[in-house]
């Protein structure tokens, strides 16, 4: 899923010039936002300056719903000199794509966040990589369980069993080994070096 | 030379290490390599933005000692370049006759000096070797043909022996010589005894191993290593006799006697030494003499 983290009021502020319609979207079951916090800043921005309008609504990513949402605040819309987007990467863009002659700005940034919203838990991740690594790995994704996100076996920076990275993580492949030990089938893990294949043709890369 | 030949020749094979400066002014290092290394260890490695510091690259450095009649061990880490650009370096070091390669995963770029950069980590130091010996075969990491004759090397690896998690080490250690790993650099050593008893389960693999050695400088270098440092751990006693005589130890002499002590305790047990000095490439050759080298 994903997270939505309002930006710095500084940098919203210098954002909102003129008239300003403020889109929020309440989401949808992959994107986590934060409610209240965005209300209080809008309150702000709004007791400062010129918020002509604020719609609220859900699932702006889609079109057709998003054209039904915005239809009714068009007036508004036109008379603004600023948009500005609290929703994910997705919404923003679907909205300045929809207001092509707008200046639509974005007043959060979005960052992944393992699980979904009230189903899986936050601990399992999948890295979509498209070359499932699971069988060889007893069930503990290498892609993102390591930090380097390694596929033939431990780094040299693993101390105590954690992480280089952050001591309170344990290392990704300290698990793998320790849990095909349980199983006894060490022996998966004698494959031949495995090299990651970034080209898939028929995925859209999520990876940066 | 290829470290490889040496090795084949039953040399104990001394190596020692260098870090190239934040910047590109070498006369500083060239000169400690002159003075302290040179015609007393039988190669150099030149480390590749260690501890993701970004510094001038490893393979520049390399060539510089190579013209100054050194052997340069040309360290690559995947932290920094997808296999595209590992690929070109390869070659490059080939065109400047560079012929070892020291294959690492390395540090993740948050431990650095510019932890924003984006961490790369296309292949890690299992398949970098795969890469090597596929290159040295006459192709490309795809299978496109490379043109000529194609480059050889001689394929270096790390591990770590005194690691918490030495099994999980030596599995890994087994990858990387069945990807092609011809020799193996360990991680700082300062128990012996663990040391030996790693050997005795890594010799099974047949590829020589030189013990690495870091020269401690002082006892907070060896507490900050044993709280940070992975697959370091240094025993109290060492820690107090770092304490004991502080004047001696900041002369260098504890830590050139402890180096020393270690290797002559290893020696039996593996083909070479490899010096980390960290900046104290001027206490090499009392270590060497010490040690009986």
């Amino acid at each position: 899923m994903l997270i939505t983290q309002l930006k710095s009021k500084e940098a919203i502020e210098a954002l909102v010039k003129g008239k300003v319609v403020i889109i929020n979207c309440h989401g949808c079951k992959e994107v986590y936002f934060p409610e209240h916090e965005a209300e209080e800043l809008q309150k702000e921005l709004a007791a400062n300056g010129n918020v002509t309008t604020v719609v609220t609504t859900d699932y702006i990513c889609n079109p057709d719903h998003q054209c039904l949402q915005l239809k009714k605040h068009m007036d508004k819309i036109a008379d603004a000199d600023t948009v500005l987007v609290f929703s994910c990467g997705v919404g923003v863009q679907t909205v300045a794509s929809f207001l092509e002659d707008k200046k639509v700005f974005a007043g959060c940034d979005t960052l992944p966040l393992p699980g979904f919203q009230g189903v899986t838990p936050l601990e399992f991740d999948c890295g979509r990589c498209g070359e499932c690594y699971l069988n060889y790995t007893g069930g503990i994704c290498p892609i993102t369980a390591c930090s380097k996100s390694l596929v033939n076996g431990q780094c040299g920076g693993s101390k105590n069993g954690k992480c280089e990275v952050d001591k309170d993580m344990d290392c990704g492949w300290e698990r793998i080994y320790r849990k095909l030990e349980k199983l006894n089938k060490l022996d998966t893990l004698k494959y031949p070096a495995k090299v990651r294949n970034y080209n898939h043709p028929d995925m859209v890369s999520e990876d940066n | 030379m290829r470290l490889t030949d040496l090795f084949q020749r039953g040399e104990f094979v001394v190596t020692a290490e260098v870090g190239p400066p934040k910047g590109y002014h070498i006369d500083h290092l060239l000169h400690e390599v002159d003075e302290y290394l040179k015609g007393r260890v039988h190669a150099v490695n030149v480390t590749d933005n260690q501890s993701s510091v970004m510094r001038l690259g490893s393979l520049a450095t390399c060539i510089a000692l190579k013209n100054r009649g050194l052997n340069p061990i040309f360290q690559m880490t995947c932290r920094d370049r997808n296999r595209i650009a590992l690929q070109s370096d390869i070659l490059s070091a080939a065109l400047f006759g560079i012929d070892n390669l020291l294959c690492l995963t390395g540090d993740h770029t948050t431990l650095g000096d510019n932890p924003q950069a984006k961490p790369v980590f296309d292949l890690d130091s299992v398949s970098l070797l795969h890469l090597v010996k596929k290159m040295e075969s006459g192709e490309d990491m795809a299978g496109n043909a490379l043109d000529g004759e194609p480059p050889k090397f001689s394929k270096g690896a790390v591990v770590s022996p005194c690691s918490d998690s030495v099994d999980v080490q030596l599995a890994k250690m087994e990858a990387k010589v069945k990807a092609g790993a011809e020799y193996f650099q360990t991680q700082a050593v300062y128990e012996p005894e663990k040391f030996i008893k790693f050997m005795e389960k890594a010799k099974q693999f047949g590829v020589p191993v030189q013990l690495g050695i870091v020269i401690p400088k002082n006892a907070g270098m060896a507490k900050y290593m044993n709280a940070n440092v992975a697959g370091i751990s240094v025993p109290d006693s060492m820690i107090a006799e770092l304490q004991a005589d502080k004047e001696k130890t900041k002369a260098g002499i504890t830590g050139v006697e402890i180096s020393a002590r270690i290797i002559k305790e290893c020696k039996a047990y593996c083909q070479g030494v490899h010096i980390m000095a960290l900046g104290w490439e001027s206490k090499v050759p009392d270590i060497l003499k010490l040690a009986g080298m």
